[in-house]
């Protein structure tokens, strides 16, 4: 299989994300630190085969996040996302 | 249910799961793939596979809603018998309450089918999606190639790439479900 196949999106992260954070993440939009292009979550690139999660700019494919979680425990790199906007509940 | 070597759920459900085995469900989760009837832009639904999962849920929220937009589902299935709610699609259909359905079938030509017998292409595109100033609605879901795909060929419409929400569930043996 291809790397290109083994694309999903931040849909697929939705769980994820939602067992992290309090509100509903994959309509917030996130500005790559990279390119500046500002992407709604569910509509980056995610790649689950990695050890953790990766998550790519569908614009620049810079890393947006890294999510790694074990030992009852979550990593969360934001470092390529300048900004996350989200809808208040 | 198909095992896919290097999916993440399938080989789990084929080949550990027994009856009688208790299974947590989450969801519905997420926010991104989701439309709301009462939208008067019209719905553009492409479905690759199973990919037409979530567009059904759509188009059965249309149905039930006192506001109807008009929608075209472009539905991509290997063979007839792989049709997913093909019964309810065509109940669907029947109501005429503007929903209209195309199919395509990459790996079969019934007997006096009279729908698309090929992969989803530029022609195909061009016959079934709504002209892009009518600002439509669009969703794409499938299997990531796909995904990739049509998006690439919505894009060529000179659809806004921002405009086409798509939701990928990996590869599972090729394009066109």
């Amino acid at each position: 299989m291809q790397t290109s196949e083994m694309k999903l999106d931040g849909n697929a992260i939705a769980g994820l994300l939602g067992e992290i954070f309090a509100v509903e993440m994959t309509s917030a939009q996130g500005t790559c630190a990279s390119c500046g292009a500002v992407n709604e979550v569910g509509r980056v690139d995610v790649y689950i085969h990695a050890p953790g999660t990766v998550v790519r700019c569908p614009d620049c494919e810079q890393v947006l996040m890294r999510i790694v979680r074990g030992r009852g425990r979550y990593w969360l790199d934001l470092t390529g996302v300048r900004c996350l906007e989200l809808a208040e509940d | 249910m198909e095992r896919l070597e290097d999916g993440e759920v399938s080989p789990y459900l084929v080949g550990e799961l027994k009856v009688g085995d208790k299974v947590e469900l989450r969801g519905p989760i997420g926010g991104y793939f989701v439309w709301r009837a009462g939208e008067d832009r019209p719905l553009l639904l492409v479905a690759g596979g199973s990919g037409v999962v979530p567009l059904m849920a759509m188009l059965r929220h249309r149905a039930t809603a006192s506001h109807k937009a008009p929608a075209r589902l472009l539905y991509s299935s290997r063979t007839l018998a792989d049709v997913i709610y093909r019964e309810e699609i065509d109940r669907l259909v029947t109501a005429n309450d503007g929903l209209a359905v195309y199919h395509t079938l990459t790996r079969e030509k019934p007997k006096d089918w009279i729908g698309y017998t090929r992969r989803i292409d530029a022609a195909m595109v061009q016959e079934v999606a709504w002209p892009k100033m009518q600002q439509p609605a669009v969703f794409v879901c499938g299997p990531t190639p796909f995904v990739e795909a049509a998006a690439d060929l919505l894009v060529g419409l000179d659809y806004e790439a921002q405009r086409i929400k798509t939701e990928r569930f990996g590869a599972t043996g090729g394009v066109g479900g």
